[in-house]
């Protein structure tokens, strides 16, 4: 034994007699992780939250998020002697005077960026491969609820720094509260304190953006890997892969290795980008006041989408009984995201319904081997993604010489044009993919190469295709739909005979797929 | 659930691929030549984080240098950021590298228990929770259960009343302006008063009420008093009676708060005479008193009723007759 | 067109264009000024005008009509003064190639001296404002930069973007970005309100807030990179585009490259 191992052992023996963690340290070592470049996509979003949370400490050393008015006298010659509130004033001084803090504040707004992507990704990941499916439908939710949160919580922290665009954001916020019936002028004032922009807005919104949200943040993000821990990762079908058990690398060495590595690379990465392209160039922006406005004002691109359906929304209020109501905005700014964001969490509920399946599922779906559901995540992207471009409709246009006129009526109409016709050309796309993947198991790979047969025909040789892949390629179940006669045995009509319809027309069309090749279809094959 | 998939017959599990041995596993040159780049790749991170430290303490912060494509750079920030970038990277890289080539690959398979809890514990725990809600006999004390129910009622209230102080109820505060009749019309910035004469046709200014002595400006009244001011040719206009009586030989004064969501509406194009706002792309025909002719917003933005003092200056002849900015509930549109 | 060619290369033309566009602009200048101030030399005026009124007849008349009234796709020219036709027509935005939604920013199609003769002829239609002459635009003299940052935002930003890079306006017209752009044209599109800009009167930003508005211009032009590269200066668009492209694309492909199994 060599004195390294040996002072390892008894640091060792030193904690186990004290809170008697081997045993179960000993079982989650042994613990595997099966290997799959999407599965590193979660990790990406906890390593740029653990970026976030070092380099917003290093920020929160030096910002003052007060509102009270300075005169700047900093280095920044284009601001001298401009009256502006401290808090933009002492990010100027984080981005001039403090010697790496221009780096730290592109670091902390390139990795909320980034865990903001990686969120999305991940969440996509997850959806497309069915991994929401029971036991984990616990995780999807707290999920969507870190999702929801980092929307918040980005809001929050680009407005900190009380620049003319994140003045603008924070007006926009403000009516955005002012809209909600009833309650919101009150809700709007006493967040603000008073009329917007108010005096105590910044101060409260940075308690909130480095305490209660992160403090959230972190409870959740620990519930969401524990279970994920506990429930063990799912995996997508293989040979020797099945629903009882999981096949990867064990954590200790190889995935602590690879994992730490990868947390680096996240932060050299976000590093790397915050040295070489500038972000939120406050200083160029100026101080905020609400007389002033910066034409092509955006917000951060995770806020687009809503943006550009506040855009595109038709010019709706309502007058009545000396009251407002605002459908102009709370149609794209709450209702819209509340429909979106309850249906997705929701989502593996209502999957469920629709196929009667109560089963515990760890084997992953391959994208168009679930065409419907793979169909409604594109449906949702696009309906996302004409938003998002619409959001930027002032840019697209002076860039590529169009008129914001037409790029708003094109998402308009797109709006409700395109999403429908996503999901019906994904489900076709699905349904060829799965027609090639039967294919390829019947026939085998087109090698390219031609034989001239006897009779004198040409053919193009087939490979065949190994066991392995074989399996893949037809491990996949293919549930029936359900279906509900209307009346029971003795002839009386079922109570909620609308219900059972609706639902076995979804299961129908959940169910739709090409039949898989069976073992009998092989064997006829063979004996050609 | 019946699975359907089983009545067709499944192709036979293979089993796994076999395993194939990496270079390194099987050449010691390569074990050897695995191991080198790994230490290069730690080395590399080492020599990065001395670019740091050297950049930190030796490059000063007003130091450009120009590099290609990206034009001049700060080599302070570049230097800083690229040390830390690199010094990171090349850890990792190295790691993972070190984990791919040289620690053991073999896969493990872990075996998974199913979720459910087996019946005896599940009945159990059912038996345990009846038997303790039996003894406490919350049923049959209905006396408690009752003011419980008062406790916890009026326990849930204390929590949302006492963040009521966070800021002031909103009175009619939404619906005025500092704007009183008489008072001039000011440039921003400069606070200079304007004479009508000072436009001409096709000119635009950005105004505020003109403050009173030894006061100061407050955010909260810049976010409601913008007014801007356009010039056109009087026969321009085609304006009702009562909205062409509010402006002053040609001059017509609109809030510059959007009636959307509050953005300052200054986009002012002189040929067509519209109006756009850059947030929202909400656009207003000035010709026809701010009528919205595009976009989200749902009512024309307010206009001021403008003349001229007996120095010639212009001054509101009144407040604005309408609340200005987004809309509200409270808000009486009619 | 092809007479005046034919002029231009007689060997006396060029000195004698000098001479006579030095004469347009103080003339041009002096009646701007509206001082009753008689020229000293009222004919070499008079040529200057003649001169611009042969450009104006070829060039522009097919549009704005034989004595500037305007017509049905161009505005009259009366009262438009000098200024507007050196912006114009020195930045290459008139004669328009074609009928687009605006005139764009290109190479002039006039020279100096015959820029300075156009401008005289109009100026002589009916006075409007002048050429700003170069000691009007000592703006490193007169400016205050961050003055001028403070009128840009309240005055331009809306338009131009808060760094000056130009922005969409309604039906594909757009504010061209300001970067590269002369003080003497930031200042007369200023004073003349070219296209869709409007009007900004001496009265109502000062003579001196001009300049200090060109000061912070031309300062945010030659603005360092202080935090890396732009990225064009358009705000979060670009930025978010970067990060799933460089940034979250990059960590997949790197995520690729740490799931496959080493050879």
């Amino acid at each position: 034994m060599t004195t390294a191992e040996q002072r390892l052992g008894n640091a060792a023996n030193f904690v186990d007699e004290r809170i008697g963690a081997a045993g179960w340290v000993k079982k989650s070592l042994n613990k595997v992780f099966p290997d799959h470049w999407s599965f590193m996509l979660g990790e990406v979003c906890m390593y740029s939250f653990v970026i976030l949370l070092l380099s917003g400490t290093f920020l929160a050393l030096w910002f003052d998020p007060s509102q009270r008015d300075v005169i700047y006298d900093g280095v920044y010659e284009p601001l001298k002697g401009i009256k502006m509130s401290a808090a933009y004033a002492s990010t100027l001084d984080i981005s001039f005077e403090i010697r790496g803090g221009l780096l730290m504040r592109q670091i902390h707004h390139w990795a909320a960026n980034i865990f903001m992507a990686a969120i999305v990704a991940h969440l996509l990941r997850v959806f497309f491969t069915g991994a929401f499916r029971k036991p984990r439908e616990f995780n999807w939710i707290l999920g969507i609820l870190l999702l929801t949160l980092g929307f918040v919580e980005g809001l929050f922290g680009y407005s900190l720094p009380d620049d003319l665009l994140s003045g603008t954001g924070l007006r926009i916020t403000s009516a955005i509260i002012q809209a909600i019936p009833l309650v919101g002028t009150y809700v709007s004032f006493f967040l603000f304190g008073g009329e917007f922009p108010g005096v105590g807005f910044l101060p409260r919104i940075f308690t909130l953006h480095i305490l209660l949200i992160p403090g959230a943040f972190l409870a959740v993000i620990t519930i969401h890997v524990m279970l994920v821990w506990y429930q063990k990762h799912t995996q997508f079908p293989g040979p020797g892969r099945t629903e009882k058990n999981v096949v990867g690398h064990p954590i200790l060495p190889v995935y602590m290795a690879k994992a730490g590595g990868f947390f680096f690379i996240v932060f050299g990465i976000i590093a790397f980008l915050s040295a070489v392209a500038s972000i939120n160039p406050i200083w160029l922006y100026g101080p905020y006041t609400p007389g002033q406005i910066s034409a092509g004002s955006q917000p951060d691109w995770y806020m687009g989408w809503l943006d550009g359906l506040v855009r595109m929304s038709p010019p709706l209020e309502t007058h009545a009984f000396g009251h407002t109501i605002s459908w102009n905005i709370m149609i794209p700014a709450l209702i819209v995201p509340g429909i979106v964001f309850t249906g997705m969490a929701f989502y593996p509920f209502i999957e469920s319904w629709i196929t009667g399946d109560k089963r515990e599922h760890h084997l992953l779906d391959r994208p168009r081997n679930v065409p419907n559901r793979t169909a409604l995540g594109v449906m949702s992207i696009t309906f996302v993604m004409v938003a998002l471009i619409n959001g930027g409709n002032d840019i697209f246009a002076t860039n590529f010489h169009l008129s914001i006129n037409e790029i708003m009526w094109f998402s308009r109409i797109s709006i409700f044009v395109l999403p429908p016709l996503a999901f019906v050309i994904t489900k076709r796309l699905c349904l060829s993919l799965q027609r090639a993947d039967r294919d390829l198991v019947l026939h085998g790979l087109e090698t390219g190469r031609l034989v001239r047969m006897p009779s004198g025909e040409f053919v193009e040789v087939h490979a065949p295709i190994s066991d392995q892949k074989r399996f893949i390629l037809t491990s996949h179940e293919q549930a029936p739909a359900l279906e509900f006669s209307a009346t029971d045995a003795r002839g009386v009509k079922r109570p909620g005979a609308i219900k059972n319809k609706v639902r076995s027309r979804l299961s129908k069309a959940h169910a739709v797929g090409l039949p898989k090749v069976s073992a009998e279809d092989l064997k006829e094959i063979e004996h050609h | 659930m019946s699975d359907v998939s089983k009545e067709i017959e499944q192709l036979q599990d293979p089993g796994a691929a076999p395993h194939v041995l990496r270079h390194a596993d099987t050449d010691p040159k390569a074990e050897k030549r695995a191991e080198r780049q790994v230490a290069i790749l730690f080395t590399l991170s080492g020599l990065s984080s001395l670019l740091l430290i050297y950049s930190y303490v030796f490059v000063a912060t007003d130091v450009f240098i120009f590099i290609p494509v990206m034009g001049d750079q700060n080599a302070h920030q570049l230097g800083l950021g690229l040390g830390m970038a690199f010094s990171l990277l090349f850890l990792g890289m190295g790691a993972i590298h070190w984990a791919k080539t040289l620690m053991p690959e073999t896969e493990v398979v872990n075996y998974r228990h199913e979720f459910r809890s087996s019946d005896e514990d599940r009945d159990e725990l059912v038996k345990t929770v009846k038997h303790a809600a039996a003894e406490v006999k919350l049923g049959r004390r209905s006396l408690i259960k009752r003011s419980l129910g008062f406790s916890l009622g009026l326990f849930a209230l204390p929590p949302v009343l006492l963040l009521r102080d966070l800021g002031p109820l909103p009175k009619k505060l939404l619906e005025s302006t500092s704007w009183k009749a008489g008072t001039r019309l000011v440039t921003d910035p400069g606070n200079r008063p304007i004479l009508a004469s000072d436009l001409e046709v096709g000119a635009v200014v950005q105004t505020l009420p003109a403050l009173a002595e030894g006061t100061e400006r407050l955010l909260s009244d810049v976010a409601k008093d913008p007014v801007l001011l356009i010039r056109l040719r009087p026969e321009d206009f085609q304006l009702t009676p009562e909205k062409l009586a509010m402006t002053h030989d040609g001059i017509i004064a609109f809030s510059k708060i959007c009636s959307h969501m509050g953005c300052a509406v200054a986009l002012y194009e002189q040929q067509t005479k519209h109006l756009l706002c850059p947030c929202h792309q909400s656009t207003f025909d000035v010709t026809r008193g701010a009528k919205v002719i595009f976009g989200p917003a749902a009512r024309p933005l307010p206009q001021l009723d403008i003349t001229v003092d007996d120095q010639g200056y212009l001054i509101a002849r009144a407040p604005f007759s309408e609340p200005v900015g987004p809309s509200f509930w409270e808000r009486n549109s009619q | 067109m092809k007479r005046l060619s034919r002029y231009r290369r007689h060997r006396a033309a060029a000195p004698f264009l000098l001479v006579l566009a030095l004469l347009a602009i103080g003339t041009t200048f002096n009646v701007a000024s509206a001082t009753v101030k008689q020229s000293p030399s009222s004919y070499a005026r008079t040529a200057a005008i003649d001169e611009g009124k042969q450009i104006f007849l070829k060039g522009c008349s097919s549009c704005h009509g034989l004595n500037s009234e305007g017509g049905a796709i161009a505005p009259s020219l009366i009262g438009v003064g000098a200024a507007s036709v050196d912006f114009q027509v020195g930045t290459g935005r008139m004669p328009m190639a074609d009928m687009s939604t605006q005139a764009m920013r290109k190479p002039p199609v006039y020279n100096a001296e015959q820029t300075a003769a156009l401008a005289a002829y109009v100026a002589s239609l009916a006075p409007g404002p002048a050429i700003p002459t170069d000691s009007v635009l000592n703006y490193e003299r007169d400016g205050n930069t961050a003055e001028g940052g403070e009128l840009f935002r309240n005055n331009c930003a809306m338009c131009h973007n808060f760094a000056g890079q130009g922005g969409a306006l309604t039906q594909g017209k757009y504010a061209p970005t300001l970067m590269g752009v002369e003080p003497k044209y930031i200042y007369e599109a200023l004073i003349t309100g070219p296209q869709s800009m409007p009007v900004f009167s001496d009265k109502t930003v000062t003579p001196a807030e001009k300049l200090s508005l060109i000061k912070w211009i031309k300062a945010a032009e030659n603005e360092p990179n202080l935090g890396g590269a732009t990225m064009g200066r358009i705000g979060p668009v670009t930025e978010g585009l970067l990060a799933w492209v460089l940034g979250l694309g990059v960590l997949i492909g790197i995520a690729v490259w740490l799931t496959t199994k080493a050879r």
